[in-house]
């Protein structure tokens, strides 16, 4: 019986996204699109060459970052939908380093990039903080500061930063992520090496979860909050705990953006959109380590591929929101897909 | 267990994986066929192509009058929409442009326009890249030999909707409604509050920013405020933003037909957004519109770039002299319209001979005389 559970959480979110193509399809087809067109380009547009295949690993790095981060906290049962807020300020705080000093390579780099977790991970300790000693729910206390954390970040950025202008300067070259080689390797996309970063934190959440007894308690309180209590675990400091490596995760994804993908940060009249995919990627990947890596190649190849359909095919780029909109919708009502299933495996085995 | 849990992802994976690579190896060929097919048979057409911000291509103002542009030259000179004529892709976040800068690149189309000075870092950093490509980039200086900068002098159009709302209001009372504090937007402000000053000192504006170009509740929230503290005129320079001012004037101009308030439109001739039935009757409650002509600097470029002295590595700046910027007509139910017309004339006039700077920044502005 447990092992048909676990088949099941992998052909879940396959269904889904295979529902989420195929009604895709469906609307394309009625609005008078030819979607083999249309998924050719999006093809195309993530793998067809060394360039965007390079693009597509480059969005690809966030959104496992942004992924891990929500999942790992809803693994201790909270819901961090403040990732946006931490990723952004991680990216100020990483540019931040990586423009106002001027320090060997070895050293640099990684101080910026831990700025940037130190930075996600302090704004994620706030709403873990009011959950575990005042009961504040942290879904309302992290898209709160999602708003203060643009706002903040604008203005730091226009009057601290950049002295009125909209951006930063680049970061310096010994606290960039870029590199030559992968430029020449991807015709300069901008592929950087956080990817590999990304690859690290994945073993990183899954060593934690599965490997400590810390992350063992994490999960305890995850499950049962009264029985872990009842266990003799300090459930407050769980919950901050929790709050705060997953803030770290998603302060990496804003400082993989500023050092690698950007090498500035600018002020921005909304919100990125990463940070709120994660929520999609977690989802789909099931909260897993390896669920998560999938889920964001997915996601990253859909939203790269889909900046090219309006040339090659013709087709709005809205409609890949659509399809992702759907297979995010199939997940989330993966207990439709659930029954489902037990009805056709019941058939079988009578 | 594991093994088997193993083996069902990887089938899938790959089950998808030749799916989706069949879709995409032939329409790969059918791709690679047209371009071949289009370049051939264009050889001499010049392509020109265009990025939207993440206003997106109808945003009723900046990015949507740079497609009108591009469609008229395209138009213009017998070109058509697709990958050898004229196109536009849209960016959805700040990480998308330069992908699509480099999509456009790729294409080979033989001038790509960066819309808005969010683009700024993007062009910058592509433009050393692509050295053969031409760029050009509106609203900001990127200092390549192979980008040319468009800017305008957007306080110039202000200006003379600060004369025309001065002229306008009986409160002695009016407003201004930014987007985020630009550079851009500053110019809009201090040009308008210098139009003001120019008619009479002792009218005050009211300067509010939205903090956003697309939040028209917001912008509705804030020209509410400003039209019950008696602010009678409301210019706004705020994108979508600017939407809420012309819905909150549409809506208590129906309420009360008698009452007189203004608003004043940007970027383009927004009068269609000022219609309102009121009392039996249609009113209009746009004044005029701050116009910034992108759509005629976007050809201008282009056309320049086709006849092969591109303006690479120079910045223009489009003012009243090159009709880059400009007022729309005056609204017909204003009673001193002929009135306000002679005034604006006069101040073209100066300002086309060279006679009146009008400032750009709020610093100059402090230093700012009409005489």
């Amino acid at each position: 019986m447990q092992m048909s559970n676990r088949t099941k959480n992998i052909i879940v979110p396959i269904i889904a996204v295979l529902l989420g193509i195929l009604v895709g399809t469906i609307i394309m087809l009625i609005t008078g699109y030819d979607p083999v067109a249309a998924f050719g380009a999006l093809w195309n547009g993530a793998f067809g060459d060394s360039y965007f295949t390079g693009e597509t690993i480059r969005q690809i790095t966030p959104y496992i970052l942004a992924g891990l981060a929500v999942a790992f906290a809803f693994r201790t049962g909270l819901f961090n939908i403040g990732v946006e807020g931490q990723l952004i300020v991680g990216w100020l705080a990483a540019v931040w380093v990586g423009v106002a000093f001027e320090l060997p390579k070895v050293i640099h780099l990684p101080l910026a990039v831990l700025a940037g977790a130190a930075a996600g991970a302090l704004w994620a300790f706030i709403p873990g903080l009011l959950k575990a000693r005042f009961r504040v729910h942290e879904v309302i206390v992290t898209i709160m500061m999602n708003y203060v954390a643009l706002h903040v970040t604008n203005y730091i950025i226009r009057s601290v930063l950049a002295e009125s202008s909209d951006r930063t300067e680049l970061v310096h070259q010994s606290a960039s992520l870029r590199s030559p080689f992968f430029e020449s390797l991807t015709d300069y996309s901008r592929l950087h090496w956080g990817i590999f970063i990304a690859l690290i934190c994945v073993f990183i959440m899954w060593f934690i979860l599965e490997k400590t007894s810390r992350g063992y308690e994490l999960k305890a309180v995850g499950f049962n909050q009264h029985a872990s209590e009842y266990a003799g675990m300090n459930v407050k400091s769980n919950i901050i705990m929790s709050m705060v490596i997953s803030g770290a995760f998603a302060g990496l994804a804003g400082a993989m953006e500023g050092l690698g993908t950007f090498g500035y940060a600018a002020t921005k009249g909304g919100f990125t959109g990463v940070g709120f995919d994660g929520i999609a990627v977690a989802l789909l990947g099931a909260n897993g380590p390896i669920g998560i890596i999938l889920a964001a190649i997915l996601f990253g190849s859909l939203k790269v591929g889909a900046l090219n359909m309006p040339l090659e095919a013709g087709v709005p780029n809205e409609l890949v929101d659509i399809i992702i909109a759907l297979i995010v919708f199939f997940v989330a009502a993966s207990y439709m897909i659930r029954m489902f299933i037990d009805r056709i495996s019941k058939k079988g085995v009578k | 267990m594991k093994k088997r849990k193993f083996g069902l992802a990887m089938s899938l994976v790959l089950a998808a994986g030749t799916f989706l690579s069949a879709c995409g190896g032939g329409e790969g060929n059918d791709a690679a066929d047209g371009d071949n097919g289009g370049g051939d048979s264009t050889e001499n057409n010049f392509t020109v192509a265009m990025v939207t911000d993440v206003g997106g291509v109808d945003d009723k103002s900046f990015n949507q009058s740079a497609w009108e542009g591009i469609q008229a030259f395209g138009e213009e000179n017998g070109l058509e929409k697709g990958t050898d004529g004229y196109n536009y892709l849209q960016s959805q976040s700040d990480a998308d442009y330069s992908t699509n800068l480099n999509n456009l690149v790729r294409q080979k189309f033989d001038l790509v326009f960066g819309i808005g000075f969010m683009m700024e870092g993007a062009v910058n950093e592509i433009a050393q890249q692509q050295a053969d490509a031409h760029f050009s980039i509106i609203d900001a200086v990127v200092d390549q030999p192979n980008v040319a900068s468009v800017l305008f002098k957007e306080q110039e159009a202000s200006f003379l909707a600060g004369v025309a709302a001065a002229l306008t209001t009986e409160t002695n009372k009016i407003g201004f409604i930014g987007g985020m504090e630009s550079e851009v937007i500053e110019r809009f402000e201090a040009g308008f509050r210098a139009g003001v000053q120019a008619v009479d000192p002792a009218i005050t504006v009211d300067v509010q920013y939205a903090g956003a170009f697309d939040k028209a509740e917001l912008g509705q929230t804030i020209a509410s405020t400003m039209y019950s503290s008696d602010i009678d005129v409301i210019f706004h320079a705020a994108g979508g933003t600017g939407n809420g001012l012309f819905k909150e004037a549409r809506d208590l101009k129906a309420n009360d037909p008698e009452r007189k308030i203004w608003a004043i439109g940007v970027d383009s001739d927004q009068t269609a957004e000022g219609v309102v039935e009121a009392g039996g009757e249609e009113h209009n409650i746009v004044l005029t519109s701050a116009m910034k002509r992108v759509d005629v600097a976007v050809q201008d470029v282009a056309k320049h770039a086709m006849d092969g002295d591109f303006p690479g590595g120079e910045t223009t700046t489009y003012g009243l002299a090159q009709d880059g910027v400009g007022l729309a007509p005056l609204n017909e139910e204003l009673e001193n319209k002929a009135d306000i017309e002679t005034a604006v004339n006069e101040w073209i006039e100066k300002i086309k001979a060279g006679d009146l700077t009008i400032p750009g920044t709020l610093a100059e502005l402090e230093t700012f005389s009409a005489e």
